[in-house]
């Protein structure tokens, strides 16, 4: 049992920290959240820096575009690009976090060559299509139609809540291929191009009021058979591997960001006195803690899924990834909630960064599975309780 | 980077466990439990079996008849003892081995006062040590030649948890005196040397919180598999499946905070494992019991074992409210965020 990092990680540490002193003052500035082109141009030229100094795709294989370093690496890349204030993902989440390593995973080697490696240059973004407007937990209910007509599938429903999906190219897109009560056994995981005829995007308005996400409906879009990701009627199984993405990573560079905010907090409490509040510095206390412990999970498991890649396996985050979403994104709400408490009167201004922080952490024990969800995953699959109701 | 226990410390937590099996069956805990005299539930001749084993001397070195081992070794053990309920004060007499003469062999029983409060079996222990929280250091005191607990002014009270016998002790004694090796600070072990104690005693408490709070979720799990109700077992309702799955949560949260710090050994990692733990068994044993229904509520389960030993562990070697503020200083500690201004977030 280690935390150690060999010699060559501490060199490639130094390396990126050089790297992201000299290129992050050079950077301009972050264009305005309701200007999605900017935004996607500001996020894609981002990722195209990184990718041009190597630093794109660290832990994905070769022959995915990747530089095949064991994830224990990307931690580095993430501690040091949260450390240095760099830009997030943004608008490459889906397609850097979720439909990239599931292609990796679960693609042919010529729909890794085609997908994954403009995703790395940051020229293709991505969205993802899961949710329908009755099919959100219930995720195997959805009832978005594929059907074969020749070479292409053609797609007919809705998909909501979907992030990006104005300025996406792609979007990952999960159907049902099988009989209307297939279930499980009866969805497929396609490639939509998202400016194929039939394809229409309409925004909706978050509680944070701002367009973060969509709607997307389908009226008889055309999928080549080609751009389908694993098996028909296997979709379930390839989604489970997204999701283990989303759950079980995606997050992790957050919780670093998230240390960093209750950092600045407490330097705001000391500077308007709330500070003198036992009760509250003793909350921030008790915060610390829960990051210092949540990104300790990460190493952890980070460690085990290093051991199944040395050991052959595939490297997809098992099902402790639930853990760690379930207590993240409760963290999350509850550190923004503290920043309320800092601020006082100041968190009823909307235009206060924390406040938008704080309504946006709202979405966090819904997206990616429920918080009830993760709680149902963890009692059947990992305690073995028998399935529930 | 490979944070999981290695092949050797498996092994390790194994023959702890078979150890304790053996030695210290569900039997013996719920004989020390019933015992008439509390004295009586400090079982001496395993308290030397594990001296002989090493369970005190694991980490001094092999010169020193030790193993030679780190603080992550010990807290594998510790989690078992938790896990284990076993009786004793095994944190003081763990970090004495060494300090004082008999203790690594496990023929010295050694108690500690941290300040005016509880202390802990104090009528069976041969040495206690005394903590002066002003001045930071460590003294020790010797109970067994003829001044017995009397010295402490203390005061028997009816411990909440039977197997851990308490004394009510309203001010530190006079009279105690350097142990052996210190003479720092005018009487007691001093400086660096007394705050590493103080942490490893913080962090080994930790690891007993979380072999408890391991052990309530299993006892819940089992018990939600076993019990039937409206013709199914409980644990196919989600009201109860929702209770073990946060009781996951929390173990595991602890169980990488507690690891982590046994690595690095520092201040602000132990405190947190602390907090984690503190929390994980607490709440752990409430859920566990509210699981059990009214069965949860007899004396003859178990599962009231677990919660009153987790009060009593959180009360001892590291206050919360100390801990909480120890992790908000840390926090205007952090040198600035702008770039150049290196330090590792977590390290």
């Amino acid at each position: 049992m280690d935390l150690d990092r060999t010699a060559e990680e501490e060199e490639f540490r130094r390396g990126l920290r050089a790297w992201l002193d000299a290129t992050l003052p050079e950077l301009p500035p972050k264009p305005s959240p309701d200007d999605w082109p900017a935004r996607r141009a500001y996020d894609c030229a981002w990722q195209r820096a990184l990718y041009d100094a190597g630093y794109a795709g660290l832990h994905w294989p070769a022959d995915s575009g990747g530089r095949g370093a064991l994830p224990g690496k990307h931690l580095i890349f993430l501690e040091e690009t949260e450390r240095a204030g760099a830009p997030y993902v943004g608008a490459n989440f889906v397609g850097l976090l979720h439909a990239g390593p599931t292609i990796a995973t679960e693609g042919t080697a010529a729909q890794r060559a085609r997908w994954l490696p403009p995703i790395l240059r940051g020229e293709e973004v991505w969205c993802q299509g899961f949710s329908e407007p009755d099919a959100g937990s219930d995720l195997a209910s959805l009832r978005t139609r594929a059907v074969r007509d020749g070479d292409a599938y053609v797609v007919t429903g809705s998909k909501i809540w979907t992030s990006h999906a104005e300025v996406a190219d792609w979007c990952e897109l999960l159907v049902r291929t099988g009989p209307p009560d297939s279930g499980r056994r009866g969805l497929t995981w396609l490639a939509l191009r998202m400016d194929a005829p039939g394809v229409t995007v309409r925004p909706l308005r978050t509680l944070a009021g701002s367009a973060e996400f969509a709607e997307v409906f389908l009226d008889g879009a055309r999928v080549p058979l080609s751009h389908r990701v694993g098996a028909e009627n296997d979709g379930w199984r390839v989604t489970m591997v997204t999701l283990s993405y989303e759950r079980g990573t995606a997050f992790a560079g957050e919780v670093v960001a998230c240390r960093r905010t209750l950092v600045r907090l407490a330097r705001a409490a000391r500077e308007n006195g709330r500070w003198d509040d036992p009760a509250l510095r003793r909350r921030l206390g008790r915060l610390n803690a829960e990051f210092g412990a949540l990104w300790r999970l990460v190493q952890w498991n980070t460690s085990e899924a290093e051991a199944a890649l040395r050991a052959g396996g595939d490297g997809v985050p098992g099902v402790g990834a639930s853990v760690f979403k379930l207590r993240y994104s409760h963290a999350r709400q509850e550190l923004y909630d503290a920043a309320a408490d800092v601020l006082g009167p100041l968190s009823l201004d909307a235009d206060h960064e924390w406040t938008t922080g704080r309504l946006t952490s709202l979405a966090y024990t819904i997206a990616a599975g429920t918080s009830q969800i993760q709680r149902n995953i963890i009692a059947e699959r990992v305690l073995g309780l028998p399935k529930g109701r | 980077m490979d944070f999981r226990p290695s092949h050797d410390q498996r092994a390790l937590i194994a023959g702890m466990r078979t150890l304790l099996s053996a030695r210290f069956p569900r039997e013996k805990l719920r004989e020390a439990v019933d015992a008439e005299v509390p004295e009586t539930t400090l079982d001496r001749s395993l308290w030397r079996e594990l001296g002989t084993c090493g369970f005190f001397s694991l980490r001094l070195a092999e010169k020193d008849g030790g193993a030679g081992l780190g603080l992550p070794e010990s807290v594998f053990l510790f989690e078992e003892a938790g896990r284990h309920l076993l009786p004793g004060p095994l944190v003081a007499t763990h970090l004495a081995a060494g300090l004082i003469p008999g203790v690594a062999e496990g023929e010295t029983v050694v108690t500690a006062l941290e300040g005016p409060g509880m202390v802990e079996h104090l009528a069976i222990a041969d040495v206690v040590l005394v903590l002066d929280g002003d001045r930071g250091c460590l003294g020790v005191l010797e109970v067994t030649d003829g001044h017995g607990p009397s010295v402490l002014a203390g005061r028997p009270v009816r411990s909440v948890d039977p197997t851990t016998p308490l004394h009510h002790v309203v001010s530190t004694p006079e009279g105690a005196r350097a142990l052996p090796g210190a003479g720092v600070g005018g009487g007691g072990l001093a400086g660096d040397d007394a705050a590493r104690l103080l942490r490893e005693a913080a962090l080994l408490t930790a690891a007993q919180q979380l072999g408890s709070a391991g052990r309530t979720l299993d006892m819940a799990v089992s018990h939600a598999k076993n019990r039937r109700q409206f013709g199914r077992p409980i644990g196919a309702f989600q009201a109860v499946q929702h209770l073990c799955a946060q009781m996951l949560a929390r173990t595991e949260l602890a169980r990488v905070s507690v690891y982590a710090a046994s690595l690095t050994a520092t201040e602000i990692d132990i405190a947190g494992a602390r907090l984690l733990a503190d929390e994980a068994a607490v709440r752990n044993a409430r859920d566990c019991l509210q699981l059990h229904g009214g069965m949860g509520f007899t004396w003859e389960a178990d599962v009231h074992l677990h919660l009153k030993r987790a009060w009593l562990r959180r009360a001892q070697w590291r206050p919360t409210e100390d801990a909480e503020e120890s992790l908000a200083r840390a926090l205007l500690a952090t040198p600035g965020e702008s770039p150049g201004e290196n330090r590792e977030p977590f390290e």
